[in-house]
């Protein structure tokens, strides 16, 4: 089972609202490189079924098993935003982490080679870009469970007051 | 030069080569992209007067200027070929990640010319072009089709444009489909079926620059946001179904082969019924911020498992025009036309002539025989099961009437009455042999004189004269002297977003005002943004006129002349008896009118040629000396 963590904040999509008009993938790559292009980006979207697409990004698990799978340490993780940085100068490409990951969240740039993982645009003031541009706010940053609060809530008010309340 | 890779990808499916052209800027600020530059790229490669299910026609594609940018719906490309049912430009324009891929494989635009021997898909993987059999794809669906390449090649980002069974059967109403989006009318699908074409896909992973990312980004974020708001609150709820209620009011909701325009049971076919009971989803084309498609999904009942894609156009086309009210049976239809590869517009509108042809004593059930039915069916206006079958039996040309009815309305009209000596060309809907869209043109006068000098016959996409008729800026049961510069000005209006393309449901969110001084200056700001040039409101009007023209001009080349400009038999002497439209047609004297003041309007001779320094104007000299009067 995949393992993520409950103190981290990660992006979050909700399916049901999700378009899967790739916005998020556009921007994405254009604030990290300058250039649109989807292969490129942080955040990737899946298009599951005609009817499922969703967009999955780092998860920033506790313990992270790609930090732990790196065999040249270029991988690590910060205590306090769970974000995972990669340090170029060590990361050969060797794609160990994106085998550890299980949630599919890691990839090889395209033009260096390097792992590339979603940094929740830490350097932008106005935090994650994807976030902005969604046009119909089916991303969020938010933690597991924060997610499990509203579940919750969701839950007692359709058992009580019924689905369409 | 930015926006522009300035080459476009020549592939021949005959010797298997392919050759890169460069063109200059200054073509690019002609014809631009879309429907524009892809029909160009046909006045160039085709063979004149060739058979368009000959090598000769070849298949053009032209990527959207921004495709690949963050500009909102603006993911889009247009199709070429001669068409197959028309014998005149078939141009579409499509939705889609092909176009994102294409921009990124850096190709303004793919030519595929020849004929294979051998069933092939083609992979453009950036600048290598790759031929690989595709005999175990042939009969796949399109879905099925795009998942098995996609699977094949382990890439997911890999996009690809397929042809379903219909297209392999070299059915004229068959159409090209690229992630759940088509390039729906014309036949494009049969001409890919000649060259035993299954699918193009393309993989591209450069980057995609633009002059001035910065701005662009910027004006691409407020119409992202601006198009959350009212102005596309319609296409966001119900999407374009909403139609069907507005269009039955009016009496202008196609019936029973555009025998009324009223339905009965429009209730149950509306956008409304379909929101409560079968909607399973809304999604969005390629970065499209609107999303409007609305995916109907039947979950218990004869027709459980159909899903597809449930748009106005092909609800009245296989709903109110065939007289079915079972929604469930309609998806159905819908689903089948997805995945065989079918245009839903066409197949109603050839099923409906069918069906009048069946309740009027041509056909008897035996001619109905299939594998499904071996006795054959009742086939009735208003039997779903009919319609549903008759979808089947057109892709696989299966039986005497799925054979005939793959050939299309007026196809199949003229071999029914020569065989049998009756008159079915009385209800046969087609202009230029383009099947009628879903707007009862009997009381849209307006409408009527766009539909009957449409370059690719009878579509509402090329054409926006009901917007006037419809919002009762004109009065839309009579003819005045207005309407040819009406029919010129919409025409070429929405010519304008066929180019680029970017789809007109955007029109309202750049200032709030969809008429060309709301839009046209902010489009040209986004030209701008991306290429670097410095285009203003009259360059952006242009581009409307110069796209009109090129395929006009393709179409005089072909043999087109003013008689082609015509409207169906029943809109001109066949009026409604109830309804709102009761007892309209369009009178010869009439469309005459219209015709004349329409070619005056645009400068054109009264014979609808056009004068040799109109296209010298231009910029389009090569084209003057070859047709120009």
């Amino acid at each position: 089972m995949p393992v993520s963590t409950s103190r981290y904040q990660y992006i979050a999509n909700d399916p049901t609202k999700c378009i899967g008009c790739q916005v998020c993938e556009y921007i994405c790559s254009y604030v990290k490189t300058g250039e649109f292009n989807t292969y490129r980006s942080r955040i990737r979207t899946v298009r599951a079924h005609k009817i499922l697409m969703t967009a999955v990004t780092c998860r920033t698990c506790e313990d992270a098993p790609c930090v732990i799978a790196c065999p040249r340490d270029a991988l690590s993780q910060d205590p306090v935003t769970g974000v995972i940085h990669v340090d170029a100068s060590r990361c050969n490409g060797c794609a160990w982490c994106i085998e550890a990951c299980d949630f599919g969240a890691i990839s090889i740039n395209s033009e260096t080679k390097l792992a590339e993982i979603c940094d929740l645009c830490e350097d932008q003031e106005d935090g994650p870009q994807c976030i902005k541009w969604c046009p119909k706010e089916s991303l969020e940053l938010t933690t597991p469970d924060r997610r499990a609060q509203r579940a919750r809530r969701k839950l007692a008010i359709e058992e009580v007051l019924g689905p369409r309340a | 030069m930015h926006g522009y890779s300035g080459k476009i990808l020549h592939i021949d499916l005959t010797t298997r080569k392919t050759r890169v052209e460069q063109k200059p800027e200054a073509w690019y600020k002609i014809y631009i992209g879309g429907v524009s530059m892809a029909s160009r790229l046909c006045w160039e490669n085709i063979e004149v007067g060739c058979d368009p299910l000959s090598p000769g026609n070849p298949i053009c594609i032209a990527n959207g200027l921004f495709a690949g940018t963050p500009v909102p719906v603006g993911g889009k490309y247009g199709m070429a070929s001669k068409s197959p049912l028309t014998g005149f430009i078939g141009d579409s324009m499509s939705g889609s990640w092909l176009p994102v891929a294409l921009k990124r494989a850096r190709w303004d635009g793919i030519v595929i010319h020849g004929a294979s021997d051998e069933w092939v898909r083609i992979l453009v993987d950036d600048d290598k072009v790759e031929f690989h059999d595709a005999s175990h794809l042939v009969g796949l669906g399109t879905t099925e089709t795009e998942e098995a390449i996609r699977e094949e090649l382990g890439d997911d980002q890999v996009r690809s444009a397929t042809i379903g069974p219909a297209g392999e059967n070299l059915v004229r109403i068959a159409n090209v489909s690229n992630d759940g989006r088509k390039a729906g009318r014309t036949g494009h699908g049969a001409v890919w079926g000649s060259k035993k074409l299954k699918a193009l896909s393309i993989r591209g992973t450069h980057g995609v620059g633009v002059a001035d990312p910065e701005t662009l980004t910027k004006l691409s974020f407020d119409i992202l946001q601006a198009a959350q708001g009212p102005h596309t609150q319609k296409y966001r709820i119900l999407g374009t179904s909403s139609n069907v209620l507005n269009m039955n009011k009016m009496g202008l909701l196609p019936t029973r082969n555009y025998q009324q325009g009223v339905f009965e049971d429009a209730e149950m076919v509306s956008g409304e019924y379909l929101h409560e009971h079968y909607k399973a989803k809304t999604i969005a084309c390629a970065q499209c911020p609107i999303a409007c498609e609305q995916v109907g999904q039947v979950k218990e009942g004869p027709y459980a498992g159909a899903m597809g894609h449930v748009e106005y156009e092909s609800l009245y086309a296989l709903s109110s025009n065939c007289g079915v009210s079972s929604f469930p049976a309609v998806i159905q239809a819908i689903t089948n036309c997805n995945e065989l590869g079918l245009d839903t517009m066409s197949s109603g509108v050839t099923i409906s002539w069918a069906m009048e042809c069946y309740e009027r004593g041509v056909f008897t059930k035996e001619d109905f025989k299939c594998e499904k039915y071996p006795e054959g069916f009742e086939a009735n206006f208003g039997n779903g099961e009919a319609v549903v079958t008759l979808t089947e039996m057109i892709a696989h040309r299966e039986g005497y009437m799925g054979n005939l009815l793959a050939e299309g309305t007026r196809r199949a009209s003229a071999q029914v009455d020569e065989e049998r000596g009756t008159e079915t060309y009385k209800w046969a809907m087609d202009i230029k042999g383009l099947e009628c869209p879903g707007y009862d043109a009997r009381t849209l006068k307006t409408f009527a004189l766009g539909l009957a000098v449409g370059t690719r016959g009878a579509c509402h996409n090329r054409t926006a004269a009901y917007d006037p008729d419809i919002k009762g800026q004109v009065d839309r049961f009579s003819v005045d002297e207005t309407r040819g510069e009406l029919a010129k000005s919409t025409e070429e209006y929405a010519a304008v977003y066929d180019t680029l393309p970017l789809c007109k449901f955007i029109r309202r969110c750049f200032t709030g005002k969809a008429d060309r001084a709301g839009a046209w200056p902010a489009i040209a700001q986004l030209i701008n943004a991306t290429t670097g040039w410095d285009f203003d409101y009259d360059d952006v009007d242009r581009i409307g006129e110069r796209a009109h023209t090129i395929k006009k001009a393709f179409n005089i080349r072909e043999g087109w002349t003013r008689e082609d400009d015509h409207l169906p038999y029943r809109w001109q002497h066949d009026p409604m008896e109830t309804g709102p439209s009761a007892g309209y047609v369009v009178t010869d004297e009439e469309l005459e009118y219209l015709k004349d003041i329409y070619y005056e309007a645009k400068g054109w001779t009264n014979e609808g040629l056009i004068p040799k320094e109109k296209l010298i104007a231009l910029g389009m000299d090569d084209v003057a000396e070859e047709i120009g009067v």
